[in-house]
């Protein structure tokens, strides 16, 4: 795209990027004070004099629902915002009435699991019930015991509706926002604004029908909370060369109705490791209603090329366990969402001239206590206060005020706390289950005193790469050759390889990908806009065995093309942000070859 | 084809308009499609289950409308376009924040309750109380615009009842296309059974019109059309009043889904005239 192309322009006071539980913390602190004292003179707006403050915020999504997470969380900084929060207010939401966590044992016997852990199993499976092992008790650094069990669509809307109904942010859905404007003379981090994604334009992003170039909106501050894989945090963090995640997972869910006889009470949650495959850490969250959700985590440290999601999840739910509440359940909706799993140690800058970044994306999420929610929204919380202290003294927003406020009040709150105990946590996992599993009780139990401090590497190169005679390398070839031939799904062949079991669809619960698409996840998209997936040098593609990219897209998006290289299609993406780092090449050394760029449309389900 | 009842002057929509309109599109809000939708009766009636928690839609009919109106509002200099939705305020805050960048209007908000179990009458009666408050509406350039049909489970009667309400003779039903000519008169195409349209002469403004599908494409999320919108869709939304709908005796015994019918086959190989017979078997099997 041209750059001499004639943008339209505009000028606001703050421009918000992203609508999520970090951006509805800093929304939220700024139209309550707002809504105290709309007298306030700071709350004046500077680019249109005797108006109010201008705040926009652009979200991707078609609808501010259409939120992914069904989570768990403490919620200390969400009750902070609302000390008298009653969770019935909020759709979905429950108390937390009890906490488990529990070991799966493989009842399959097709799980990786290393000699020492089989050693364990046999030990441990006198014990079990169901092939599941309860811990006696839960580490101080997990309990979730006085939170809340959360749909993020919900909450997200709950929250955007009061934000809204106070006049003075607009939050604006179906508008991804495609890059940060640059201040290119400055001599330390800047930012003028952000430029709104083109539309109109084919899928390479020239101009076609109905071109409308996206326009250049103005600010005194952005505020960056487009998380993990957003195309303008991630330009940031390229920019000024800080921030780059290493160590990610992918998070599937599915929301179940349960049957109505269900013995689950709302408020329940488990936490579960070792099934389907050791690595793979799984939850169930029961809501009110009879809802549950219920998922994994598919980590990139689980260096297998042949890593998948969706059926692993199928997998998971048919775990016995979890199978005698949910059997007769039907699928009401499902998701998927990439984690930022670095921690602090994928920290970028927090702020500079003209912006500030706030949570996942900014490194906010504590891979210890696997919580994220909580502290992205404090961390937009605590932006929101360090925005009306500058306000009210009439200072600009620059990297000298922002981390004054801002950063000081991160930095002396339980995030920063939290983040630097976490920091070493999980690297462990880098060599292998029992040891990840060792590191990261060493490190709770102790306070992060204790750690692996092993570092982690790049997420394309924690994917091992299949060699020259590697029988797992040819049972692999054999049945990517066997799907493309049968025209079927890459990574069903895959796991049928290793010798899991088929699953047995029955049109309720147990569905195909492409109906877990169009029932589950609702998955749509604007016509108009460019391919937001790129691969950026197809010969790596056309020399890349493992493919990873294809068996880890959540919504089969990406599938083997033409001469064996990957094809996208746009309207069937669910905007995860797997392939990001689920691609094992390189051409620079340090990052992946697909580009995650801004793109329209995903899921549309309000149940997630 | 189209059925010419009466001669029409045939116009460019390019041409400059020396007329304008006042276009007051009536469009209810519906549940997302997309979303899992389940009958449910509650203390007030049927409904859809967890309805408040599901994102909400123009409904589809109406939205042409919309569509329709703010392109002949373009085109006709001077013309101005008003949208009255009745729903639940947060369900219309929400929803605006869509609409609005799509097409430019102002807002009128009446706060009501969600879906199409009312009484049309009601309905309607709300409809024209709220469209004869609207300040600086010229009734003699009124064009009353709305769907055809709606996807709230309602009659499909509300537009119609509004416009007899507000004194408006001239109404036409499944529009798919208005060409209007200098003097004010314009040509309606309706739709009639058999995939034909139904060619109209209207003498020009009062009248109603109910959307088909119209012909325009869903316009682009355009940040300026919204931004424009906004200033004075919050204060609509502020000020929306509440609508008591009277029931009038109406009452629901009982409320079910039309039979759903999932049978997906993958096939291979299969010549044209095979698919095609299958096609109409099962056709024919309805």
């Amino acid at each position: 795209m041209s750059s001499e192309v004639q943008r339209p322009a505009t000028d606001v006071d703050i421009a918000c990027v992203g609508f999520g539980p970090a951006m509805g913390g800093f929304l939220t602190t700024l139209t309550r004070a707002w809504d105290e004292n709309p007298a306030d003179p700071a709350f004046e707006s500077k680019i249109a004099p005797g108006m109010p403050l201008q705040v926009i915020c652009y979200e991707r999504a078609d609808d501010l629902a259409a939120g992914v997470s069904g989570v768990v969380t403490r919620a200390r900084g969400i009750r902070a915002s609302f000390p008298a929060l009653d969770p019935t207010e909020i759709p979905m939401a429950a108390a937390i009435s009890q906490e488990r966590i529990l070991y799966l044992l493989d009842p399959i016997g097709a799980s990786r699991r290393s000699f020492i852990l089989r050693v364990a199993d046999f030990l441990l499976r006198p014990v079990t019930r169901n092939h599941a092992f309860e811990l006696p008790w839960t580490p101080p650094f997990l309990r979730k015991h006085d939170g809340l069990i959360l749909s993020i669509g919900q909450f997200n809307q709950w929250v955007a509706s009061q934000i809204m109904a106070s006049g003075i942010a607009q939050i604006w859905p179906g508008m991804p926002v495609g890059s940060p404007i640059f201040a290119d003379d400055a001599d330390k981090p800047a930012v003028l604004g952000v430029r709104l994604a083109d539309q109109g334009v084919d899928k390479h992003g020239e101009p076609a029908d109905g071109f409308l170039p996206g326009m250049d909106v103005n600010a005194r501050l952005t505020v960056v909370g487009d998380g993990p894989v957003g195309a303008v945090g991630r330009a940031l963090s390229k920019r000024f060369k800080r921030g780059e995640e290493h160590d990610w997972a992918l998070g599937m869910k599915m929301v179940i109705e349960l049957p109505e006889n269900t013995e689950l009470e709302p408020g329940t949650v488990w936490h579960t490791f070792g099934f389907p495959e050791p690595e793979i850490f799984g939850f169930l969250y029961v809501h009110p209603d009879r809802l549950a959700s219920v998922g994994i985590f598919v980590p990139s440290s689980l260096g297998d090329p042949e890593r998948t999601a969706y059926r692993y999840l199928q997998l998971f739910i048919q775990h016995p366990v979890l199978w005698q509440y949910l059997k007769d359940g039907t699928l009401r909706s499902w998701g998927a969402k990439s984690l930022a799993e670095s921690g602090k140690t994928g920290e970028p800058i927090l702020s500079g001239d003209g912006f500030a970044r706030i949570g996942e994306g900014s490194g906010s999420t504590n891979m210890l206590t696997n919580s994220g929610v909580d502290e992205a929204w404090t961390t937009g919380a605590q932006l929101g206060e360090a925005v009306l202290e500058l306000l009210r003294a009439g200072l600009p927003f620059t990297q000298e005020n922002l981390a004054g406020t801002y950063e000081k009040r991160r930095r002396e709150s339980w995030v920063e706390s939290g983040a630097q105990r976490a920091e070493h946590a999980r690297n462990g996992f880098h060599h292998g289950f029992v040891r990840g599993m060792i590191g990261m009780a060493v490190a709770g139990l102790s306070a992060g005193r204790f750690s692996l401090k092993s570092g982690a590497p790049p997420a394309h190169k924690q994917i091992r790469p299949f060699t020259a005679g590697d029988k797992s390398g040819s049972t692999l070839q054999q049945a990517a050759a066997q799907a493309t031939a049968e025209n079927r799904p890459l990574h069903d062949a895959l796991l049928s390889a290793r010798g899991w079991p088929e699953i047995p669809l029955d049109g309720r619960l147990l569905i195909t990908q492409q109906d877990a698409l169009l029932l589950g996840g609702k998955v749509q998209a604007m016509p108009g806009f460019a391919d937001h997936v790129q691969f950026l040098d197809r010969n790596l593609c056309s020399s890349c065995f493992e493919k990873t990219c294809i068996a880890m897209c959540s919504g089969q998006a990406i599938t083997a093309g033409p001469e064996g290289l990957p094809a996208f299609e746009r309207e069937k993406c669910v905007h995860c942000g797997a392939c990001l780092w689920n691609c094992a090449q390189s051409s620079d050394g340090e990052h992946g070859n697909i580009e995650f760029r801004a793109g329209s449309g995903g899921l549309h389900s309000a149940e997630n | 084809m189209h059925l010419l009842l009466s001669g029409a002057a045939k116009n460019s929509r390019e041409r400059k308009m020396p007329n304008f309109f006042h276009i007051v599109v009536c469009a209810g809000i519906a549940p997302d499609p997309l979303q899992t939708l389940e009958p449910a009766t509650g203390p007030n009636g049927p409904g859809i289950k967890n309805e408040m928690l599901l994102p909400a839609v123009l409904d589809p009919w109406a939205a042409s409308a919309l569509y329709e109106a703010a392109h002949l509002a373009a085109s006709c200099a001077g013309s101005k376009v008003w949208l009255v939705s009745l729903g639940p305020k947060a369900k219309l805050q929400q929803l605006m924040m869509t609409v609005a960048q799509k097409a430019s209007f102002e807002l009128i908000a009446i706060d009501g309750p969600i879906g199409g179990f009312t009484d049309a009458h009601a309905t309607a009666s709300v409809l024209a109380g709220a469209i004869s408050a609207i300040a600086g509406l010229d009734k003699t350039k009124l064009l009353l615009f709305g769907g055809w049909e709606s996807a709230t489970r309602g009659a499909g009667v509300a537009l119609q009842l509004t416009g007899e309400l507000l004194g408006i003779a001239d109404q036409f039903q499944g529009v798919d296309r208005v060409e209007m000519s200098d003097d004010g008169s314009f040509e309606v195409l309706e739709r009639v059974e058999g995939g034909k349209h139904l060619a109209s002469n209207c003498g020009g403004a009062p009248a109603v019109l109910g959307w088909a599908t119209g012909n325009l494409p869903e316009p682009r999320n355009n940040p300026q059309v919204g931004m424009a919108n906004m200033r004075t869709m919050m204060p609509a939304l502020q000020k929306a009043k509440t609508a008591a709908l009277d029931p009038n005796g109406l009452r629901y015994i009982s409320v079910s889904l039309p039979s759903r019918q999932r049978s997906t086959r993958v096939v291979k190989d299969l010549n044209p005239d095979e698919i095609a017979r299958e096609l109409v078997e099962w056709i024919g099997a309805e």
